[in-house]
């Protein structure tokens, strides 16, 4: 927990200072205008563009070194745990969880929404979850099937289908 | 008394049965968009919008559509707090802060207790407002036309003062949340400059910004139930609740304790929503806040407090009928909603603006007729459907999970029909799960991405006014005292701080 | 398995049939829901209309695939354009345009869009612009305005909707050409500017009539001037920018455009179709409640105009300093 802190506080602080970059970032059609003009204030207008966001990055990033002032301290109730940040469990579940989140949206992306639903679902309770595969696969065809006819059909908002496109044109001439 | 007559006769109109119908299919439709996270009450009416102009085909006039459609704005507000309880995601921003103790009261076993008192709170705040708005409606709408930018500036700068309290112990992780989310909001197309601002790798999918809702379900949805999963490893369901009759009566008896917390919601939520540009989410923080900073017990607040659930929610439904008020007593939009309400109105050939009292009586007394029905309608249906949604919560967590994940995924791509969004809610929630680890308090940073686009024009704007010129916060009779106040209260936490490190160094060397 | 794969191949057939049938009919109809790509956000003027556009699809059963709009408000514009640039299905995707489908890619040449190249389906109205003060100012003619504008100098404030849209383009011309000092703030909607004037936070607004007409109905906020060719029915007493000597109009175009690399098939069945939009009553009759000009027009027609429009935007905003 303690070098996770630490290594957070600087990740967090290395954005700090490229969200301070981006900010004095100048206008793309007037190459008159200089990085970091735009962060003050103007004469007789108020703030700049890149005034909000320059000054509450700069903020931003004071508070990274406060954390690791605290850090180094230990003061704060993280950088004084002896605990592992994530153990054996936290790192498999984050693999198999955050993993499957992952692979959902890339199967969105090829097979749209309507393939990846039922593989999620069957996914994570079949293989996670260890039900039954007569539960996992009615939920996994309940939830695509309300999800088609809440929102493509009730609700006239069309999910993507990715490939599996040419499969709803008859769906649409039923419904639609 | 001409106005309680003309109301009378207006309930009268919105009680035949066609309108009462529409009404009651309104707020069902919208419950459910409501609870869906994702679908707020923006999305349910602009959706439906095309569909009103059926009805209007079969009833003529503009009443019945407009019934509809707002009885889908109730519900839609009373459906809010249930994702944001029994799921802990907030479905809309204006339900952000009923995650605060909706969330911890679900996980302790009192999901039950959490939506009776939303409902209810939800439904004494609609009635409150209503009433302020039949009696008052053209004097507040002079105040709501005198609000100028540096008064709503000021506004957001009380807003910003109840954050103070929202963030955990560690003071460097909460102003390092409230400033990445104003920083994040700034990205996107700046309407003052019109230039485009932190557009990362030129990607196009940032040039419409960090939405509320990529942060909301992100946080909420994928880094919060990341965080559950890690932490509640042996427990097989998320929380026991008994759904019986006699526990929604006791949960009916317990909202007595909510009294003080349903008074404050109501009133300030009401002020806040007539003010073009507010709209009901600062309502709803900064009910949160005075509720909080008003109690004896403050500690249990964030713990579980009913007083915490029914401020914000008295709030944001008692706000949702203020933003009605300039709409139709100026024709302007409080709020997003009402801006599609307003479009509506003008598609079926009503001309909004100051006049609409007096030309179109027929349309007006029944419109808010209708309030009053669809909010005990409202009411009376959501409370119907609470042992359902209390049966969801007791779903195994292995089968609950998923659907939440596909319904943030899902929900997130309905709201803004991009999925570069449902890419970067994925990955901020798997972020989000990080700091969560580490104690950062993460809600700051989602409440900062719904004020600062409003705030930071604003400043902006007056500043414009002013020629840069700061004493334009100071000198107006309005925005002064709100300034100084929002001042005061931000300072005082840190006035109290450093009185405290002095008190103690004295203490420490006698 | 067999029963998947049989239901497969049925679909598919299925599919396939349909496919054909509608194609001995005619020669393009849509087999899907059609994006509707709004270049504003909701409750703004091209979403009122583009929702009333798919009401009328929807009411008049015009199409046998509705219409799904699709808000992309993002960079003035920018997130639209390069949306119906990159549309896998351009048969399938129209977009809602305003003036930002020609200042948008003069501000931002890094998009790389060529306005051109999107399919000229038709111009549904062109919205006009009126000068409004508020009712307590004392002034009631032009003239008047540029006495008492000249005489405050840049204390005289205008408001506007956003940088280097259409209301700034009118604010700019008129300080050039009458040698004022205008101030101007822009803000998020129409809506809001109409509310400041009427609440005195703001001097003067260059509103669309529907922003303001019920301001104006209310007696809060009047109409010194119009920036068209000929007075509006809706507003006879008000003179034109024209009449008082000047030579300038300007209006804003609400066009519903194809994505660029449309069929002419495709083409041709959406211009049928927004014809039949354009001459339904309910289109008509919000034209002229809501005060807009300009009859309908497409094909080759639309497209010089266009071209003219993209010239002058260019000479416009060069003039103003917003483009190099």
């Amino acid at each position: 927990m303690r070098k996770a802190e630490l290594v957070t506080a600087i990740i967090l602080g290395i954005l700090s200072l490229c969200l301070m970059w981006k900010s004095g970032e100048a206008p793309a059609w007037d190459p008159s205008i200089a990085r970091f003009d735009n962060i003050g204030l103007i004469e007789g207008e108020g703030p700049g563009s890149g005034f909000w966001p320059f000054w509450l990055s700069f903020i931003m990033f004071i508070c990274c070194i406060w954390i690791g002032i605290n850090w180094y301290r230990r003061t704060s109730p993280p950088s004084q745990s002896e605990e592992v940040f994530l153990d054996g469990y936290g790192q498999r579940m984050l693999f198999v969880v955050g993993g499957g989140l992952i692979g959902f949206l890339i199967v969105i992306y090829i097979l749209g929404f309507y393939g990846a639903i039922p593989l999620f679902i069957i996914y994570y309770m079949r293989y996670l979850g260890r039900h039954s595969w007569k539960l996992s696969g009615t939920i996994a065809v309940g939830m695509t099937v309300f999800c088609f006819f809440f929102f493509d059909i009730a609700m006239r908002i069309v999910l993507p289908k990715g490939y599996l496109e040419p499969l709803f044109i008859p769906l649409y001439d039923i419904f639609l | 008394m001409d106005v309680f007559i003309s109301l009378l006769d207006g309930i009268m109109v919105a009680l035949e049965p066609m309108n009462l119908g529409l009404a009651v299919l309104g707020v069902v439709v919208g419950l459910f968009v409501g609870a869906m996270p994702g679908l707020g009450s923006v999305n349910g009416v602009a959706i439906l919008l095309p569909f009103t102009f059926v009805i209007q085909s079969f009833t003529g006039g503009a009443t019945s559509p407009m019934i509809f459609l707002a009885a889908i704005y109730y519900g839609a507000m009373y459906g809010g707090a249930i994702s944001s309880i029994t799921l802990g995601i907030p479905g809309a921003s204006t339900a952000v802060s009923t995650t605060f103790d909706g969330r911890p009261m679900a996980l302790s076993g009192r999901a039950h207790i959490a939506l009776v008192a939303a409902a209810l709170a939800s439904f004494a705040g609609g009635t409150i407002s209503n009433i302020m708005f039949t009696g008052f409606a053209p004097i507040l709408a002079s105040v709501a036309l005198s609000f100028g930018d540096p008064e709503v500036f000021a506004l957001m700068l009380m807003a910003f003062a109840t954050f103070i309290g929202l963030g955990g112990d560690d003071i460097p992780k909460t102003i390092f949340s409230i400033c990445i989310g104003l920083v994040l909001a700034t990205v996107g197309f700046d309407i003052v400059s019109g230039e485009p601002r932190l557009i990362f790798f030129d990607i196009t999918g940032f040039s419409h910004g960090i939405r509320f809702l990529v942060l909301a379900i992100g946080v909420y949805g994928i880094g919060e139930m990341l965080w559950t999963i890690n932490t509640n490893r042996y427990g097989s369901s998320m929380t026991q609740v008994d759904v019986s009759a006699r526990n929604i009566i006791d949960a009916i008896k317990e909202f007595r304790h909510a009294k003080r917390g349903t008074l404050i919601g109501s009133f300030l939520g009401f002020f806040v929503g007539i003010l073009p540009a507010a709209g009901a989410t600062p309502g709803a923080l900064m009910a949160y806040g005075v509720a909080k900073l008003t109690s004896k017990d403050q500690s249990s607040f964030g713990k579980g407090n009913i007083n915490g659930i029914a401020a914000p929610e008295a709030a944001n439904n008692s706000a949702s009928t203020g933003a009605m008020l300039p709409m139709m007593t100026l024709g302007i939009p409080g709020s997003p909603t009402t801006a599609v309400l307003l479009a509506g109105m003008v598609i079926w050939g009503l001309q909004p603006g100051p006049l609409l009292f007096t030309n179109q009586p027929d349309f007006v007394w029944p419109l808010i007729g209708s309030f009053y029905i669809s909010n005990v309608i409202a009411v009376l249906v959501n409370l119907a459907f609470i042992p359902v949604f209390l049966w969801m919560l007791r779903m195994p967590f292995t089968i609950l999970a998923p659907m939440i994940f596909v319904l943030s995924l899902v929900g997130t791509y309905a709201a803004y029909l991009d999925m570069f969004d449902v890419s970067l809610m994925v990955l901020v929630g798997i972020a989000a799960f990080f700091l969560r680890i580490l104690d950062y308090p993460v809600a700051p940073a989602v409440l900062a991405i719904v004020l600062g686009p409003i705030a930071e024009p604003k400043l902006r704007q007056s500043l414009l006014f002013s020629d840069g010129d700061f004493s334009i916060f100071f000198t107006r009779p309005i925005a002064g005292p709100i300034t100084v106040i929002a001042l005061i209260l931000i300072l005082l936490p840190l006035i109290k701080f450093i009185k405290n490190k002095f008190i103690t160094k004295k203490a420490e060397q006698p | 398995m067999t029963f998947m794969k049989q239901l497969f191949i049925g679909l598919i057939s299925a599919t396939l049939m349909i496919g054909t049938m509608s194609s001995t009919a005619i020669a393009f109809e849509p087999d899907k829901p059609i994006e509707f790509i709004i270049m504003a956000g909701k409750g703004g003027g091209a979403d009122k209309m583009a929702r009333l556009m798919q009401a009328i699809v929807e009411k008049e059963n015009l199409s046998n695939r509705p219409l799904f709009p699709t808000n992309k408000s993002g960079g003035s514009g920018a997130e639209a354009l390069i949306a119906a640039k990159n549309a896998n299905d351009p048969d399938h995707t129209l977009m809602v345009t305003l003036n930002s489908f020609f200042t948008t890619p003069l501000r931002q040449p890094g998009l790389r869009i060529d306005n051109s190249t999107f399919a000229p389906i038709g111009r549904m109205a062109e919205d006009t612009f009126l000068l409004w003060v508020h009712k307590d100012s004392g002034v009631t003619t032009f003239a008047e305005y540029l006495t008492k504008a000249k005489a405050d100098g840049n204390k005289w404030v205008m408001g506007g909707t956003g940088r280097a849209g259409e209301d700034n383009i009118i604010t700019n011309f008129l300080n050039n050409e009458f040698g004022l000092s205008m101030k101007y703030i822009p803000y998020q909607g129409g809506g809001e500017v109409a509310k400041q004037v009427a609440g005195k936070q703001l001097n003067s607004s260059v509103n669309n009539p529907s922003e303001a007409l019920g301001f104006y109905e209310s007696g809060d906020l009047v109409p010194l001037v119009a920036f068209t060719d000929e007075r509006l029915p809706l507003f006879p007493n008000v003179p034109t920018l024209k009449e008082l000597g000047n030579d300038f109009s300007y209006f804003m175009q609400r066009a519903v455009v194809g994505a660029p690399g449309m069929s002419d098939d495709a083409l041709a069945y959406y211009t049928d179709l927004f014809t039949k939009v354009y001459q339904s009553s309910d289109w008509q009759d919000y034209k002229n409640k809501q005060s807009l000009m300009g009859e309908f027009m497409t094909g080759d027609e639309l497209r010089i105009y266009w071209d003219a429009q993209n010239s002058r935007h260019s000479v416009i905003l060069k003039a103003s300093g917003d483009i190099k």
